[in-house]
This record gives structure tokens, sequence and C-alpha cells, in this order.
């Protein structure tokens, strides 16, 4: 009996299509988020997460009926987010049909946002997203989709979510995400060391093995991707099998 | 059949709604006792924090009628936090009181494993369980929860292990419950659902 790895692709969405950027820049139309959806559903997804990338106010309702529209095909966890500010915008994504909510900056500039949903929601609800860059000063906290330091450091960071009620961390790192040039181990590792919850890496996946490092090296709990699956580069069936192959638990969907 | 699923207002329906109906069942939400003394067969569904849970269920003055119904032997299905509803009272709000028909304690998870216990995990079979019926035995289910029943007799027919074994399945008299997600468990999960309509029926 054993608590498996997870598998977790994720959607960028941009106006109710799935888009995909190269270091947080330059989109690239990846197809609608329903058909995506259904598609890891059926390939043995653990997880799906949906991010409102563009998060402005006028997008709000394209993204809630994304959300929607996107749990009719699911029977796996489901968690959005994107833009999240107050207690109420976690509320709606919730009732849209998400299980669990993403905070990011919005999290950083009002640290009380984790508190709240935590609250009303449960820990169980609320994912810390950190979106973490490799600086002079260390890992630091990058906020605005990237664009902007917070000056805060990711472990000390990602320490504050947990004692305020995150319940996972969705660990980026900004230096190789759309790199394929494989997770950022040593951040995963620091970072997984520093919390009791669990920890989905995220950024830079490319080959196989670059999942079994980040379970392996990096211990992660969880790891995520998007254009890999996304242009049917690698099946998530095909990976799992891989990973069961190597000695990691998995699910393997039958 | 038409299953009444218990909204105490913090709960989320819409996927244990849409997973019931997907297997052909009716589906009503339940907001007052009234509709509790009519139902056939209950779920209730559960996410967030145990004093939302009774404070929701007392404030929409349905926990007697609840209560009753559950004595009376009507068929239900408690999920995660409507599992742990059925105990005595919970470490997670010590001053508050379960519905107490199965009397123990819910506890919190021990600080030596990940807290919440969020994953895809395996159940260890106790007894012979008609939730689990013609389920691999090596098959996951989806758990997000950071309190638990430790496993015990005469309730637990499948226990997991996550810092103790607990409560995974809880099978006793008309009392049915699972600790995870059926309704974000997959095919397995939708087989715990099928099976449970089944029974009810």
């Amino acid at each position: 009996m054993t608590l498996a790895r997870r598998i977790i692709p994720c959607l960028d969405v941009d106006a109710g299509r799935v888009v995909k950027g190269v270091e947080f820049a330059g989109l690239r139309d990846m197809g609608d988020p329903e058909e995506l959806a259904a598609r890891y559903n059926g390939e043995g997804a653990d997880e799906l997460i949906l991010l409102d990338i563009t998060a402005s106010r006028d997008g709000r309702a394209t993204f809630l009926e994304t959300v929607g529209r996107v749990a009719q095909q699911l029977n796996i966890p489901f968690t959005a987010g994107g833009g999240i500010r107050r207690l109420e915008d976690g509320h709606a994504v919730l009732r849209a049909g998400a299980e669990k909510v993403t905070v990011n900056t919005a999290a950083v500039e009002r640290p009380d946002l984790i508190s709240e949903l935590a609250a009303q929601f449960g820990s169980q609800a609320v994912v810390l997203s950190m979106d973490v860059k490799k600086t002079s000063a260390g890992w630091e906290v990058f906020i605005r989709g990237g664009a902007e330091s917070s000056g805060r450091d990711a472990a000390a960071w990602a320490r504050e979510g947990v004692a305020r009620g995150a319940g996972e961390i969705l660990l980026t790192s900004i230096d190789r995400d759309g790199t394929c040039s494989g997770f950022d181990c040593g951040l995963t590792a620091a970072i997984a060391a520093q919390v009791s919850v669990p920890v989905i890496a995220s950024g830079g996946a490319k080959t196989f093995e670059d999942f079994l490092t980040v379970f392996d090296q990096g211990q992660a709990d969880a790891a995520l991707a998007a254009s890999i699956f996304h242009t049917a580069e690698h099946s998530i069936g095909a990976l799992k099998q891989y990973l069961a192959g190597r000695g990691v638990p998995v699910r393997l969907s039958r | 059949m038409k299953l009444s699923i218990i909204d105490y207002g913090a709960g989320n329906l819409p996927s244990v709604e849409r997973a019931l109906r997907s297997l052909g069942a009716e589906t009503e939400c339940v907001t007052v006792p009234e509709q509790i003394a009519a139902a056939r067969a209950l779920i209730l569904p559960g996410v967030g924090h145990f004093s939302a849970f009774v404070s929701g269920l007392r404030q929409r003055n349905l926990t007697s009628a609840l209560r009753q119904a559950l004595s009376s032997r009507i068929p239900v299905l408690g999920i995660c936090l409507g599992l742990q509803a059925l105990f005595a009272s919970s470490a997670e709000a010590p001053g508050e009181s379960g519905l107490d028909l199965i009397h123990d304690k819910v506890q919190a998870l021990p600080t030596n494993v990940k807290s919440p216990h969020i994953g895809w995990n395996q159940l260890r079979r106790v007894r012979k369980s008609i939730l689990l019926r013609e389920i691999p035995d090596d098959a996951y289910f989806y758990f997000a929860h950071s309190y638990a029943a430790a496993a015990g007799e005469p309730h637990t027919s499948a226990a997991c292990d996550h810092g103790f074994p607990f409560a995974a399945v809880v099978e006793q008299d008309n009392l049915m419950a699972v600790q995870f997600h059926p309704e974000k468990s997959g095919e397995a999960g939708g087989r715990v659902l099928r099976n449970f309509l089944e029974w009810a029926q």
C-alpha cells in the first residue's frame, strides 16, 4: 500500500483556448480545453490543473465557464486558478466545478488570502503556486507571471504558506519552464524538505527520465507538465508504465 | 432510484451529483428536515472543516432529522468529511459533536507523515465489502484529508495507512462511508458509487 506519485497535466488557458508560452512569454495555441481534459482523463492523468493566464477582469466569466465545461469531462481531481485575488474569486472557481483553487501573486501581496481560503474551504482545497527563479540572492519568488521579483525567499515563503493553511505547493522553476531541459530537482528537493505538505514540481519536463529524476532526486510528490502532453509527444499512460517499470509507485489505469 | 444529497452549505456537491447521475441515479439536494424524513437513501458529502459541517447541519436544522433517519436504517453513503461526521467527535473541532452513530473519535494525522494526505492510495481489505465489490485489491482511490478515524471493529471494512491505519471504508448496518472521494477516483470510484446504488435499491 503506497501513496502514488502523481502525473498532472496543466492547461494554461487564455480566452477559452489552451496556450503555451516559453519562459513565460510567446504564447502559442495548443487546442481546446475540454478536448484535452477528456483525453488526459482517459489516459490516466491523476489530476488536472487549469490556469487562467490572462486573468484580466473581463476574462473572468469566460474562465469560469471553461472551468465548468472542463469539470464535466473529469472523474479525477481538478484544480483551477489564475488571478485569484479574494475569497470570492476562490469560491467562484470551486462553485464552477474545481475541487482546489491555486493562488499565486495575490497571496504574496496579501498572505491572509491563503488563511481565508483555508479557513473557508479547508487546506486540502488550497494550492499555493510559486514561480521561482535563481538570483544572486538565492531562490527567489517572482510574481505577475514571472515578471517581477517579490524579494521573498522561496523556502521561507513556502513555509509561511503552509503555516497559513496551504495544503499543497505547486512549485514552478521559471528558469526551466518551457525550456525542455528537465525539472529543477535541486529547487524541488530544497522546498520539499522544508514543508510537510505535498510538492508538485513544474517547469522543464521533456523526457520520461526527467520525471523519474524529479521523483527520485527531487523528492516531488507530483510532477506537472503541459506542452509535452498537449503535442501528444508523450502519452500519460506510456509515461506511467515507464515509471512503474522503474519502481516508482504510480496508479496505472486499466 | 432517487438519492437525497445533504447540502449543509459548504460542500462540493456538483461533482458528486454528476457522478451519481452518470450512473443513472436521480438526485435531489436536501436543505430542509422534511426532505430527510421523506428520503429513501442519503448521500452525506463533505469537504472542508468539521465544525463548518456540523454547524451547517445545525443552522439548517438538519441534525436531529439526520440522526433519526440514520438510526431508522435508511441507507447512507458518507464521503470524506461525511464519513468523519458519523463519528462522535473530531480533533479538528474539539468543542463540537458529530452525529455519534459510531462512538469513536476522529484524530489528526500524525506529524511524521505529509499532511494533508493528498493523492491516490491503496486499501487493505479487513473483511468482505459491499462497496468494494468487483474492484481489484490493488485499485487506487483519491484521498484529500488531514484527519481520520482509526480503523476499528466493527465499522471498518477496509483500511488505508498514512501515519496510522485509518478507516477508509466503513460499513456498519445501514451506514456506508468512504474517506476517499469516489467521485474523483476514476473508474474504481465510479464502481464504489454503483455498488452503493445497487445495495441501496
